[in-house]
């Protein structure tokens, strides 16, 4: 592939579970840098086009290129190796919804435990980041604590220190902050928009309209399993394009004018 | 009833060696169960139906037949299929067999019971195969089975007792020998019982230490 800053390639991906089809036709490419949101109400697919992307679920039609190379399928057109899918899974973080914190490692563990187990990287090299990152995510005082003794805020800003820790090319974030109380959602978020401020690729699937108005540079919505419509976060919230757009939108108004009252 | 306890000590050399006996072949067979109960739980979960529904078959019949009899068949039943082994195997045999149904119906509570997040976080950073069994899955569910397992260790170290019937020399085996060789039958028995407690205790030392690891983790 030619010089590109094209980190990732969704190419016409399809997924269906049982009768029911959960992505149809989804297409979707981040460049280097990029901080893409993807919108859409429950049940539109958004986290299964994450997990499609490093390869939880496989995809039953369509393409995934991260940086130029084919996910999941090998040359021979077949579906990978677990090694060749693990070496590219390593390049790519992700963070979850309920943290998926590894319970039985401390803070400090949870981070170095794939960039030394999968990566093989050197162990001292990997310490020092690690500790780099935890500062980073203000919790270097967190380092031996086990997952269980932090609030949600801290196990999510751990998550993506986690991620952070393998030097992915690409993170993936599925609904990082739905699993918290609303006092917490925000020290993730500032964490977040650091990072997209940094320069970090990111594909953010989230209901955070004020957090996709603000740190995307695209965003993406989706609807019954199609990318519906795509755009600059300030045209797409001032000027949704399609109806189905419109409607979502003003439903989230609505909830947060709600709350407000 | 000195007196009695004082036969019993001349004979500390028949019991020490039945107290090693039982710990020796409690200890390996409870490894042994417990590495048969990793092959059989992922069996037990099988989708394919012919495996999950063998290895069901098989934990079901060992968990309904009492540990004596079953003792019994493995006894008289191996030589039958032209198996041939001496006493001591035998019953390390019976004991890793019928253990193994209960080690099974453990590890597969506690893996049904593990969140499937941070195994799914283990794959999507790179971890498969063993690698991703060793470092992400197995240490949360020892830490969670510990406790349960240790019982069923205990368990074992009792069921070894009625390896006697089998004439392997174990504690229960060298208890009953002194008693008949010099009738001192509660003295002989409640030292045996007391030796019994000692093993336990070992074993609930090891569970209570793996509890508080677990605990530092809740």
């Amino acid at each position: 592939m030619a010089a590109s800053s094209k980190v990732l390639d969704v190419a016409g991906v399809s997924k269906r579970f049982g009768d029911l089809q959960v992505l149809s036709d989804v297409s979707l490419t981040v460049d280097k840098g990029e901080t893409v949101c993807v919108l859409g109400p429950s049940g539109s697919g958004k986290s299964t086009l994450l997990r499609c992307i490093n390869w939880l679920e496989q995809p039953d039609a369509g393409q995934i290129f991260l940086n130029g190379s084919r996910v999941g399928i090998n040359d021979a057109g077949t579906v990978m190796s677990d090694r060749d899918l693990s070496d590219i899974r390593t390049r790519i973080g992700m963070v979850f919804q309920h943290f998926a914190l590894w319970p039985h490692l401390t803070v400090l563990q949870n981070l170095m435990e794939a960039p030394v187990q999968v990566q093989r990287r050197p162990k001292a090299e990997v310490r020092d980041e690690a500790l780099a990152l935890l500062a980073k995510v203000g919790l270097s005082d967190k380092r031996d604590a086990f997952p269980a003794k932090l609030s949600g805020g801290q196990k999510q800003r751990v998550g993506i220190a986690r991620a952070l820790a393998m030097r992915p090319d690409l993170l993936l974030f599925d609904e990082p902050t739905s699993a918290l109380d609303p006092e917490l959602v925000g020290e993730v978020l500032v964490v977040m928009r650091d990072l997209a401020r940094e320069g970090m690729t990111m594909v953010i699937v989230t209901h955070e309209m004020g957090f996709a108005r603000e740190a995307a540079t695209r965003v993406l919505f989706m609807d019954h399993g199609r990318a519906v419509e795509t755009g600059t976060p300030e045209r797409f919230f001032a000027n949704p394009e399609t109806e189905r757009a419109q409607q979502f939108l003003q439903r989230y108004a609505g909830d947060t004018a709600a709350m407000r009252r | 009833m000195i007196h009695d306890f004082g036969i019993v000590w001349s004979e500390r050399a028949l019991l020490l060696s039945g107290l090693a006996n039982t710990a020796i072949l409690s200890a390996l067979s409870a490894v042994a169960a417990l590495l048969l109960g990793f092959l059989l739980a992922p069996a037990l979960m099988s989708k394919k139906s012919v495996v999950s529904w063998t290895a069901r078959g098989f934990v079901d019949g060992m968990r309904c037949v009492p540990f004596l009899l079953f003792a019994y068949i493995v006894y008289y039943g191996f030589p039958t299929f032209g198996v041939r082994l001496d006493n001591w195997t035998t019953g390390l045999a019976a004991l890793t067999i019928y253990n193994a149904a209960y080690m099974a119906e453990i590890l597969r509570g506690a893996w049904v019971a593990q969140p499937r997040e941070p195994i799914e976080a283990g794959i999507a950073f790179g971890f498969s195969g063993i690698r991703l069994f060793r470092r992400i899955i197995l240490p949360p569910l020892l830490l969670s089975a510990g406790p349960v397992i240790g019982n069923q260790m205990i368990q074992i170290i009792k069921d070894s007792a009625f390896l006697t019937i089998i004439a392997l020399p174990e504690l229960t085996h060298a208890a009953s020998s002194i008693q008949s060789r010099h009738y001192v039958p509660f003295a002989a028995f409640i030292t045996a019982v007391f030796l019994y407690w000692g093993l336990c205790l070992v074993i609930e030392a090891g569970v209570s230490t793996i509890g508080r690891v677990a605990d530092a983790r809740r």
